[in-house]
């Protein structure tokens, strides 16, 4: 009743191959970034906005980077974290660089810094990439790790990368963009969900074209599509690309929105297994699934730590922390059996439940 | 001259060290190895089972006062009653389900692992002592960790009678069934449960004595669960099915990140044996994308 | 299925409303709130629980004794991270309004406090930083609300050089010499290199460096290297599993113990009880004492321990725990500077930067906090958040930690410059200016 498509008639092709062909997924989408940009800032504390919304977008983000290479092309990755360092580093090169060369004043626009980072990271990618070609499934997963380490390693090592600094931590410089200072908890909250939803539409897009076709050609059996046409090189490494520009953009908004001042620490090997649980709990080849799985792993645990103090149960501090991580495996394991396809699955449950919704047949 | 021979003797020395290195990691990286063989899991808990094995170990022998080899079968009986656990709620539910939801369903047993190993021995570090012995002893100049001697001679013995199990008894060759095809073991009459079950027990075993392995050498704390990352290239070298692969894996990776550490390392700044070992498994996988023993993978279109 | 939605269903709404409730009113007695930031649990909790014990402990004791400082009850309120430099952001946004404001941060954590630079700045909340963080935190006037009291990472290894020359008899003796320089690759290690690099060319001796990687369970190759460089001197910069794994590795070389000095993050009964036999000698920094014979130690045993409650008693008098308590004696004698000056019981955080700016430990001001021979007499400025502390060396006997060195004093020639250096250059790259300290 509420979710039905009968009766929207699409007369051209472009209507019908619009990105979201429905209306009420259009006006779902308007609503869902109407409450995200104005009701959020508006309605909620500052502590909702700049401890939980704006690492749950950046991480979401870089969860969507990672699904659209497990996700849609297959690839299992553990460098997540190292792409995301990689972002990191090169936009603070990037912003510095003037100052690194003598203090010019000129300084690169902040959102192209970002963006150069993701190139980058998308460069960095791509080289570690070039294994998937002839390695596959877990053993492609734990070969990543090799980009993992080896990443961290090198912006431990070489203090070029943090313009010398001696414990080798970056500082991110003021968030200015056309002479605006982002400088509140919700204005960054606003900077970072302009970035996410405008690169979260352009993901649900691009795995629609022809590119996005091919990478799930590959998932789905890559011999047949390389007989189909599909070029194994190119769609592959353009699959890396893709991911890791995504995640280097989180990269240097994690380091620049959220943080302030990062050793390469914090995009460890923790953080790469963290997304990639993001990406199959919330469901893998699914753009909404990355932002259910990116939910599901960082806000879980927080509201679970939140709980007792809530309800006045005194058990310390340490007992919450074990009660929290018992909790969240035992629901990790509920969920994978309730729906192994991830979190995104419910969500079209959902949908159809409501599209036949009062008289379901 | 002089310095020639101390030059040999130490490479003498530093290979032996990573070979015992290498065989302590081996033991890591055998549970994996049983449970991808016979279930084609991979088993992320490995490294909380391995914590929560030789906590129970120590915690009995604190809590009851009891002699190592008590505790010793107390924890076993522990990790066949975790085994159960795992087969009854976790694996039998999700019976024909992908890999990956397999791999993400032991993510959440390490979380559950993880925080109730806490909860019932505490976070703080332990003393585990089994009397096994500590220090080194002086072998023509070179020194040889005793504990790590000890730790090879294990992992030998532990492939050995692995390798005899597999092969020479009726449940070995009911679990070699199982992990060639499911189904056609369901069709003769082997039960998937209680081969689970005892893959599973015989991993925690496996782990176990890799927690005392490591709980000797540096304690039972919460940092072992980080030993498994250790295990990983092992693991991928070897081939994930294969146990002998996973000791010579083992052995390549400790020798390979020691010399590596130790001669190339000062040339770039050092700290590379985490990174070195990945590439070191990686390059392998180039030649040999199954690992070195790992089944030889066939597509069919 | 309709049973799983309403599960789902709760659950979002619930994770949706959580936020809105932790907000809690203010109280209407005069308070005093401290947030702590724990790790009981993970990787890092050997360090962590003593750390944490000692802070609760302290303010149990205060309330219970003293009913609070200057008549305001302290709230002291836990929150675990578990390490986690998420979660320990989480903590801090979570915490820092609750109660009428949080006075003060101290997080024990090198990632955290990184976090939480940018932040305290703005929210003007002082981030208390006691012998870790950032060595060049300590100019006051770049970093307004960073206090990293007693001596940052720079002066506590020109301290530990100090000490290695007395040892060898002054410091032109160390020429030629040999040290190596073990450290955890992660940037708390690293702060310990370019100082040691200075020194290195400037008394001329020979320095190795030795990073194990994070976080240090194997060492083997570390060590190897070691004994084939056979250095006169082993320093330490190393943190939890780090370091039993490395005493024991040293035994292992049969390097002599007594020339292996860690760095007061290096020397804990954490670290030299697992290892056993092979610690026995081995040597830290520290600016604290351990031990229970101290009339703040003595009144946390009485009026804590001695009610029943506190959280572990092993740990009384331990390295760690008495750091911790010294720390939150710096944080009291603070809270009354600023109870005086400004005449309200229920200080603000700015008052207590205030506080905290006037921190003047003397061995009376010291002595009537009942903690004279425990922690250090600073003097802290605007200007100088360090407020001029220097080390003792103490050494594992295998029971307990005893102090066997002089106090010494770092060399603030080389250590204040190099730090105006960094400072300059973060203040360059953040945009922003120094504050005035006139």
């Amino acid at each position: 009743m509420f979710y039905r498509e009968a009766g929207q008639f699409k007369s051209s092709y472009k209507e019908d191959q619009a990105v979201f062909p429905i209306l009420q997924d259009r006006v779902g989408v308007g609503l869902m970034l109407l409450v995200a940009f104005i009701g959020i800032p508006l309605l909620t504390s500052e502590y909702f906005i700049s401890a939980i919304m704006t690492p749950f977008l950046i991480l979401a983000l870089a969860a969507i980077g990672l699904n659209i290479l497990t996700g849609y092309a297959g690839q299992i990755s553990l460098g997540t974290g190292g792409f995301m360092a990689v972002g990191a580093f090169a936009a603070y090169k990037f912003a510095t660089f003037s100052i690194a060369i003598g203090g010019a004043e000129t300084t690169i626009p902040l959102v192209v810094t970002i963006l150069l980072a993701g190139v980058v990271a998308a460069l960095v990618g791509v080289m570690f990439g070039i294994p998937s070609l002839r390695i596959k499934g877990f053993y492609l997963a734990v070969a990543t790790l090799a980009a993992q380490f080896f990443i961290e390693w090198v912006l431990v090592k070489f203090g070029w990368f943090t313009n010398y600094s001696p414990s080798g931590i970056i500082t991110a410089p003021p968030l200015e963009v056309m002479g605006y200072l982002f400088d509140s908890p919700g204005e960054k909250y606003i900077f970072t969900l302009s970035f996410v939803a405008v690169m979260a539409l352009a993901a649900k897009n691009l795995v629609r074209s022809h590119i996005g076709r091919g990478w799930m050609a590959i998932r789905d059996m890559d011999i047949a599509a390389e007989i189909i046409g599909f070029r194994p090189l190119h769609t592959k490494l353009s699959a890396f690309a893709v991911s890791s520009f995504f995640c280097g953009v989180a990269g240097a908004l994690w380091a620049f929105v959220h943080l302030g001042t990062v050793e390469p620490e914090a995009f460890g090997i923790n953080r790469s297994f963290a997304i990639l649980f993001m990406v199959i709990i919330g469901g893998m080849g699914s753009i909404i699934g990355s932002f259910i799985g990116a939910a599901f792993i960082t806000l879980l645990p927080i509201f679970l730590s939140n709980v007792p103090p809530m309800i006045g149960w005194d058990i310390g501090v340490d007992m919450i922390s074990h009660m929290e991580f018992m909790i969240f495996g035992a629901l990790i394991i509920f969920f994978l059996i309730v729906e192994p396809h991830g979190l995104a699955r419910l969500w079209s449950i959902g949908k159809e439940k409501l599209r036949s919704w009062p008289f379901p047949y | 001259m002089e310095d020639i021979i101390f030059e040999l003797q130490f490479f003498l020395e530093v290979l032996i060290s990573g070979l015992l290195t290498g065989s302590l990691y081996s033991l890591v990286a055998l549970g994996f190895v049983l449970i991808f063989k016979a279930s084609g899991v991979f088993n992320f808990a490995q490294g909380a089972m391995m914590l929560f094995a030789a906590l129970s170990l120590v915690g009995f022998q604190e809590l009851l006062g009891v002699h190592w080899t008590v505790a010793f079968v107390m924890a076993i009986a522990v990790m066949v009653l975790l085994a159960w656990c795992v087969e009854k709620f976790v694996l039998g539910k999700l019976v024909n389900q992908e890999p990956i939801i397999l791999f993400m369903a032991t993510i959440g047993i390490t979380f559950f692992l993880d925080g109730f190993g806490q909860t019932l021995w505490g976070s703080d570090i332990k003393v585990m002592d089994v009397g096994l012995p500590t220090g080194s002893f002086d072998m023509g100049g070179i020194f040889i960790d005793k504990l790590e001697l000890v730790a090879g001679f294990t992992a030998g013995a532990l492939v050995l009678a692995l390798a005899l199990f597999f092969n020479k008894t009726k449940i070995g060759r009911a679990l070699r069934a199982v992990a060639d095809d499911h189904q056609a073991a369901l069709s003769v009459g082997i039960s998937l449960r209680t081969i689970w079950i005892i893959v599973w027990s015989v991993a925690g075993l496996v782990g176990l004595v890799a927690g005392i392995m490591w709980g000797s050498k540096l304690g039972v704390q919460f940092s072992l669960t980080l030993l498994a990352l250790k295990a990983l290239p092992v693991l991928i070298l070897g081939g994930f099915t294969s146990i002998p692969g996973a000791i010579v894996g083992g052995l390549i990776i400790g020798s390979g990140e020691k010399l590596a550490e130790i001669y190339i390392g000062p040339f770039v700044g050092g700290a590379i044996e985490n990174w070195f070992a990945y590439m070191l498994a990686m390059v392998f996988l180039l030649f040999r994308p199954q690992g070195l023993f790992g089944e030889k993978i066939i597509e069919r279109v | 299925m309709s049973l799983r939605k309403f599960v789902l269903g709760a659950l979002g709404v619930a994770v949706l409303a959580a936020p809105f409730a932790v907000s809690a009113p203010a109280l209407a007695e005069e308070s005093l709130y401290l947030p702590k930031l724990v790790y009981r649990t993970g990787p890092f909790a050997p360090g962590g629980i003593p750390t944490a014990n000692g802070a609760v402990d302290y303010w149990a004791m205060i309330n219970e004794r003293d009913g609070g400082v200057g008549g305001a009850k302290v709230i002291v309120e836990e929150c675990e991270f578990g390490y986690n430099t998420d979660r320990g952001v989480e903590c801090y946004e979570r915490t820092k309004k609750k109660h009428g404001g949080a006075l003060v941060y101290q997080p024990y954590s090198t990632g955290v406090t990184y976090a939480l630079a940018d932040r305290t700045r703005k929210d003007k909340i002082p981030l208390l930083t006691m012998g870790y963080g950032r060595s060049d935190a300590g100019i006051g006037s770049a970093f307004p609300y960073v206090f990293p009291m007693a001596l940052n990472y720079w002066g506590q290894s020109t301290g530990i050089m100090k000490y290695m020359a007395s040892q060898e008899g002054g410091i032109e003796k160390m020429k030629g010499k040999t040290i190596a320089l073990v450290y955890l690759d992660i940037a708390y290690g690293k702060e310990s290199l370019p100082i040691f690099r200075t020194m290195s060319e400037k008394f001329d001796f020979k320095l190795k460096e030795y990073p194990v990687t994070f976080p240090g369970i194997e060492q083997k190759a570390t060590w190897l290297q070691i004994r084939r460089a056979k250095p006169d001197y082993i320093v330490m910069w190393g943190w939890g599993v780090m370091n039993q794994s490395a005493i024991k590795e040293a035994a292992n070389i049969r390097f002599p113990i007594d020339h292996f000095i860690g760095n007061w993050w290096s020397g804990a009964e954490q670290d030299t009880v697992p290892a056993g036999k092979a610690a026995i000698g081995y040597k830290s920094a520290t600016f604290s004492a351990a031990g229970t014979d101290f009339p703040v130690i003595q009144d946390i045993l009485t009026h804590v321990y001695g009610k029943g409650k506190g959280k572990g008693k092993e740990n009384v008098g331990q390295v760690l725990y008495n750091r911790a308590v010294v720390t939150q004696v710096f944080i009291h004698h603070a809270i009354l500077n600023a109870q005086k000056e400004f005449g309200v019981k229920s200080v603000s955080s700015e008052q207590l930067r205030w506080g905290l700016e006037n921190v003047n430990m003397t061995d009376a001001t010291a002595a009537s906090l009942g903690m004279k021979g425990l922690g250090p007499n600073l003097k802290i400025s605007c200007n100088d958040h360090i407020g001029g502390g220097g080390v003792f060396i103490q050494q594992w006997d295998g029971k307990k930690w005893n102090i066997v060195s002089e106090y010494i004093k770092p060399m603030n020639d080389l250590v204040i410059p190099a730090m105006e250096k960094s400072a300059a250059k973060y203040l360059k790259e953040k945009g922003v200016s120094a504050v005035s300290c006139s």
